[in-house]
Formats: structure tokens, sequence, C-alpha cells
């Protein structure tokens, strides 16, 4: 599934735009970024609760697909102005870590 | 061809917003060099690892990473505290990061063991009150 599509069915909150046209290759969970640094999947659908600068450095070096900020967690200035420079796409939701990523999972396998 | 690229980066104090530039920056030039994709992966691993490291602990300082046919090696240079125990640091899960670190995600002490995982040669050279200086390379 493309990430616009992704997007469109999740109906989780568009923070900012990535490549929208990329396709997504699995979910991930985790917020210890020296972690994810080392085991997130390029294409990935990123779930955490880390909404800061540091995250996206991540996903920009993993090649993340997309960062789901789940939980209501909060996704700082800094976090959105470095993703609209390096175009990795946030989003946000409500939802705890584990249905957004059981959604995301369905809507993507 | 024989020739070797040698690029310098700045690693600036308590600046998150910045770190992770120098190895974002490594990574599309090694790219776009063409070399392989598991080489790249670590040692954007090691740097970004090493640049963290920089900006929690050492007040900053630079970088300077050398690409040669074999390897590429990465020397990161800061004047901080130095580190009082080497072994103790390199043990996963030891850490000395404080609160407000672990809050950002960091400070789980798999620093300094990511940067030796993902490098075929890593040395620290380090001094109490003076600074540390890391040099890691990986194979080409």
């Amino acid at each position: 599934m493309k990430l616009n599509e992704f997007i469109e069915k999740s109906g989780f909150e568009l923070v900012t735009e990535g490549d929208m046209e990329g396709e997504l290759s699995e979910v991930f969970c985790c917020d210890l970024l020296s972690f994810a640094m080392t085991k997130n999947p390029a294409g990935s659908v990123w779930v955490t609760v880390m909404g800061n600068v540091n995250t996206v450095a991540v996903a920009v070096l993993t090649e993340g697909g997309c960062i789901v900020v789940a939980e209501g967690a909060e996704v700082d200035e800094n976090a959105i102005g470095k993703a609209r420079m390096q175009g990795v796409c946030i989003l946000k939701t409500d939802k705890s870590v584990f249905k957004a990523a059981l959604e995301a999972h369905y809507l993507i396998s | 061809m024989s020739d070797t690229i040698k690029l310098h980066y700045n690693v600036s104090p308590d600046d998150f917003t910045r770190a992770g530039e120098a190895s974002g920056d490594v990574k599309s030039k090694l790219k776009k060099m063409g070399v392989s994709p598991e080489a790249v992966r670590k040692v954007a691993i090691a740097m970004y690892e090493g640049e963290i490291n920089m900006v929690i602990h050492a007040e900053g300082g630079y970088i300077d990473v050398i690409i040669s046919e074999e390897d590429i090696t990465m020397i990161l240079v800061d004047m901080g505290p130095g580190i009082a125990d080497i072994e103790q640091a390199m043990q996963a899960g030891w850490s000395t990061a404080p609160d407000n670190i672990r809050s950002l995600g960091f400070g789980a002490g798999m620093g300094l063991p990511n940067m030796k995982k993902y490098s075929d040669y890593m040395d620290i050279d380090t001094k109490i009150g003076v600074g540390t200086t890391v040099t890691m390379k990986v194979n080409m």
C-alpha cells in the first residue's frame, strides 16, 4: 500500500507529508531510539510515542515510510520543522500504540 | 583510482535539532557513490550514535570521515569529560545520561555497544578532563 492511501484509510491525522507514493513495508513499534536505529525496517510504519526531532533523524537514517505518533503524544515544533525539511511523513493519533499498530498492520498486509 | 575523500563536520553541543545531520550527509554521499547498502547502514548507525554521544556527554566536537577504496574511517573528537571506565561504558545498559536525555528516547546504554557492533574496527582514546577520540572503520 502506498503512503497516501494509508493516510486516507487509517484516518490518522496528517502532520507532515513525506514520499506519498512510497510503498509501505511493515509495521514497527519502538520508543527507544538506539534500538529503532538498528531495527526500523525501510518503508515501515513506525508507531511510537516519541514525537521529537531525534525520531525524525532516525526515520531518515533508516529510510522509514512514516512515523505514527500514538497515544495522543505531542509532536514538537523542532520535529515538525525537521520532518518538513527532510520530507518525512508524521501522522498522529489518540489511539494506543497497540491499536494504531494493529490497524496499520491490517491495512498494509 | 586511489583517491580518498575527506569530509569534516562540526557537532554542536546540546543541539539535538542538528544531531544526525553529519551521519545523514555521509549516508547520502556513500549511497551516491554506490557503496553497498550494508556498509552504508553500518556507517549511518555507528556515526549517528557517536554524534548523539558527543551532543549528550561532550559538549560537541568534530568528526572527520575518510572514504577510501577499502574502508570508511570515522574519527570523532571531543573535548568532553572523558570516559572514566571504558569497560563499564561498553556494557549494554550502562549509562550516565541524565533523565532529560532518557525522555528523548536515548540513554539506554546502547550507544557505545551499537558503535562497536556496527563497525569493523573501533578504538577509544580517552583522558579524564581532556576529551575522547573514537576511531571507527567500516569495511567496503
